[in-house]
């Protein structure tokens, strides 16, 4: 009877959390169907139609139009960039990671380990104005180069906090037979931590590029040239061109994004345990 | 992702080295430089230009030109500027709506997410796809969903959405925080969904067994015991939106009027638009001055611990 009791009073609250699920979900969902649906109607259409209904007459001229623009080059730009950051981010993170874990107890170490945590209190878009400044001087201005280095800089403070939360969990006897081996840090840098905060890596890797990817800011200010354009920024002066075909525009939203999802589906496991394990201890 | 990471091949000269010592102080020496690259690109790109940001903020320049000193003449004029306060409130104003509107939402979704249902796992996927698409693109989307002649409301012949609600003062702030709201609460409430799975399964039991029904065990044993995750949460929403620049960039350009004229935008206005770097240098220092407070302010609302808790301990 007391359990009757309880179980009923579960299901009657899990019966409300779940609304509330699916609520939220209407609210993301609907949004992303319009962009999804309006991407494949044509102008007419898009005036006259119902904008939750299926195109009545699907067309890809919206899509065509944007691949025969400049979009491949964006594209192969956000590419270089994403890819130029995160495997340099990532190898000098874990390798700043692993030190501080493993050289608990130097004082210097500890300090740089407290300088990386303030990066994460300071909002540091906040700083692009002498980004710019020396981008200028290093003579890197309007190159893919200027974004790379800042946001590799920008990607290190999260990155070794997630890492080092890793590499800490990796048992001490395991370095200790290790070096009874004879191996020597690097030795168990690579054969050690590696494998195992590998989904740590991914998690990260996955987490900067999605930031960098998405960046708006430092291609912004650190480029001019069209040709050094990446995807959002050619979105912004995209949405500019075609401000009256706002298919065509949804139509970019939609590429730019695609890749992104494709790869989130791939990974989307490791990525979402990594961040909930990485974020709430 | 395969690219990722490679193991990068030891120098030579330093594998000798890295064998030496072997007592816990011996130890930290032969690590300490594998921290150098990181240290160096952070110091170059991360705390020079803050070091710097101050600096400049005491000199004249066009962004182009020579760089003049120039004394305390532009801290005078953007903190008498009558458009610094409504900068800041317009900040302030965004960054605590949007965080009464995330923490609530994302905790009752993380709590629930945490459950063990199957199709919680697939609204959990769902639910993180607004966080792929750029800030850029969330702001065409919305722009163009808003619009009072084609969009949403003119299409579904609705009255209450056919509003211009990117031209009106207190509807343009009001769109600006749902869609923060939109673009984050999944990935808060992934954080949540997290600290949730991490409280212990007996807490609940024992207090279904003194017969505190969920509601009560919510606010009794959940929040209480999520209070660092709240924190973590709370800081990164907090220090986050000082950055809101993308979003409101192409959603309003500050619009109407300035109305959404944030601080981070009021920078790239003065520094960017009218070349007045000195002006927009106080007002970038000012946000490091505020994203710092705020974050010291949280952590020590968070108590003793919670040093070691953001640190992973």
């Amino acid at each position: 009877m007391d359990r009757a009791v309880r179980v009923r009073k579960l299901l009657r609250l899990n019966w409300f959390g779940g609304l509330g699920g699916w609520v939220w979900l209407l609210i993301v969902l609907i949004p992303l169907y319009w962009i999804v649906v309006t991407s494949f109607k044509d102008q007419s259409a898009y005036f006259t139609q119902n904008p939750f209904a299926l195109p009545s007459a699907p067309t890809m001229t919206n899509y065509q139009l944007v691949i025969q623009s400049d979009f491949p080059r964006y594209f192969l730009n956000s590419v270089i960039v994403t890819i130029g950051t995160i495997v340099p981010a990532v190898a000098i993170s874990f390798m700043a990671a692993y030190a501080i874990i493993r050289g608990a107890g130097s004082k210097f170490l500890a300090g740089v380990n407290g300088l990386f945590l303030m990066g994460l209190a300071i909002p540091l878009q906040a700083t692009i104005i002498p980004v710019y400044l020396l981008i200028i001087r290093m003579r890197l201005y309007d190159s893919l180069l200027a974004l790379i280095l800042p946001s590799i800089a920008f990607s290190i403070p999260l990155s070794v906090l997630v890492l080092s939360n890793f590499i800490r969990d990796v048992p001490k006897e395991l370095f200790e037979s290790m070096r009874v081996d004879g191996a020597t840090e690097w030795g168990m840098l690579r054969g050690l931590a590696f494998p195992l905060t590998r989904p740590a890596l991914v998690t990260v890797s996955i987490y900067n590029g999605l930031a960098v990817w998405n960046g708006f800011l430092l291609p912004l200010i650190l480029t001019q040239s069209p040709g050094k354009r990446t995807l959002p920024l050619a979105l912004w002066t995209f949405q500019g061109q075609y401000s009256v075909n706002v298919p065509a525009v949804l139509a970019s939203v939609v590429l730019t994004t695609l890749p992104i999802v494709i790869l989130y589906a791939v990974s989307r496991r490791q990525l979402l345990s990594g961040l909930t394990a990485g974020f709430s201890r | 992702m395969t690219a990722t990471a490679p193991p990068v091949a030891p120098p030579a000269g330093r594998t000798a080295s890295a064998r030496a010592g072997s007592s816990a102080a011996g130890r930290s020496g032969p690590v300490a430089w594998m921290v150098l690259p990181a240290l160096l690109l952070f110091v170059v790109f991360g705390v020079v230009p803050l070091v710097g940001v101050l600096v400049l903020s005491f000199t004249q320049w066009d962004g182009l030109g020579a760089i003049h000193a120039a004394g305390f003449s532009n801290w005078k004029s953007v903190l008498t500027d009558p458009q610094l306060p409504h900068s800041i409130l317009v900040t302030f104003e965004v960054m605590i709506l949007s965080w009464a509107v995330q923490t609530p939402v994302s905790l009752l979704l993380g709590t629930f997410l945490a459950g063990r249902q199957r199709y919680r796992a697939f609204l959990a996927v769902l639910y993180f796809i607004p966080l792929l698409l750029s800030s850029a693109a969330i702001a065409i989307t919305y722009k163009a969903l808003l619009d009072p002649n084609f969009g949403l409301g003119a299409g579904l012949h609705l009255g209450f959405l056919t509003q211009d609600w990117l031209g009106q003062s207190n509807l343009a702030i009001g769109v600006v925080i749902f869609i923060v709201s939109w673009q984050f609460v999944p990935f808060h409430s992934l954080i949540y969904q997290g600290g949730v799975r991490q409280i212990p399964a007996t807490m609940y039991e024992a207090a279904s067994i003194d017969g505190a029904g969920r509601v009560r065990q919510f606010f009794s044993i959940t929040v209480p015991q999520l209070k660092y995750t709240i924190i973590t949460s709370s800081t990164l929403m907090v220090v986050g939106s000082l950055t809101f620049f993308d979003l409101i960039f192409v959603l309003t350009a500050g619009g109407p009027g300035d109305a959404t004229r944030v601080l981070a935008l009021d920078m790239y206005k003065r520094g960017f638009m009218s070349n007045q770097m000195g002006p927009a240098s106080v007002i970038a220092a000012l946000i490091v001055l505020l994203g710092l407070a705020l974050a010291l302010l949280l952590r020590r609302l968070g108590g003793s611990t919670t040093a070691s808790q953001q640190e992973g301990a």
